[in-house]
């Protein structure tokens, strides 16, 4: 079955979509990101993506969900790497994404990750580790 | 006068079909040269429309055509379901309006973003949804 990594980097954890997302595997990522951050007492949540060509109106409320899931986890979430075809299609959809941080690649994310979460300090100081 | 040039049938039985679908779509979008964002359109679109089938259709099948009038191409995309059919289109249409749990944005944002939309419905018999849209559109 196909599943969408987790990666862990300090105190973040990193999500890159590479596929095509088809419902079943956005409801998964959702719940599995959500166990994570509880698991892992991660202070925000990076979504990378830029390799994702279409963002329907399903998609664009797991993003959501995701996001006010982990605020109330507190973690923060911040989606980058959106393509410009996606944002048109997005807004005339007429889903902007609201409540969502965005970020145009993933080193302007983690900068806004850690100035967001500056004050928190690192729960865990493992070494960085990949975990599913 | 709108003519059919290719044309592909797809059924969609399982959540998985609705990847293959876009793929289908993207490589008709491609075939007639449509821009990125058109494509994009156009792809979200048809993935709106096959998530209702699913939904509440239970299913059915997709018509993939390219079509040309003039010197325009586009891609006319039909979902027809078997499913219990919708009782009331204007309300369906409506922004915000779901009988589900979604965000109610599937039939009216999937207009917004094509040419040309059609809906009808039977109630007991189904529903038919078809969109086209110009590669230039």
């Amino acid at each position: 079955m196909d599943k969408i990594p987790i990666l862990r980097m300090g105190p973040f954890l990193l999500v890159t979509i590479q596929v095509d997302l088809y419902d079943r595997l956005a409801l998964d990522l959702e719940s599995d990101l959500i166990q994570m951050v509880n698991k892992t007492n991660a202070a925000g949540v990076l979504i990378d993506i830029s390799a994702v060509s279409i963002v329907d109106s399903f998609m664009g409320r797991i993003l959501g969900n995701i996001a006010s899931m982990s605020k109330i986890m507190d973690a923060e979430t911040v989606v980058v790497g959106m393509q410009p075809a996606v944002a048109i299609t997005l807004i005339e959809l007429g889903l902007p994404l609201k409540g969502v941080h965005t970020a145009l690649n993933v080193e302007k994310g983690m900068e806004w990750l850690k100035a967001r979460t500056n004050d928190i300090e690192s729960v865990n100081d493992e070494d960085d580790l990949i975990v599913d | 006068m709108i003519l059919s040039l290719t044309k592909d049938i797809i059924p969609i039985t399982r959540e998985q079909d609705v990847v293959l679908l876009r793929n289908r779509v993207k490589e008709f979008a491609v075939k007639i040269k449509m821009g990125l964002v058109n494509q994009t359109k156009l792809i979200t679109a048809a993935s709106e429309l096959v998530r209702n089938m699913m939904k509440y259709g239970g299913g059915g099948k997709v018509i993939l055509e390219i079509v040309t009038k003039g010197r325009e191409n586009g891609v006319r995309i039909q979902f027809t379901d078997e499913g219990p059919g919708i009782a009331d289109i204007n309300l369906a249409m409506k922004d915000g309006y779901s009988s589900g749990k979604s965000l109610g944005l599937g039939l009216p944002g999937a207009k917004r973003l094509v040419n040309d939309f059609n809906i009808s419905s039977t109630l007991g018999q189904g529903t038919s949804v078809t969109i086209l849209k110009w590669a230039n559109g």
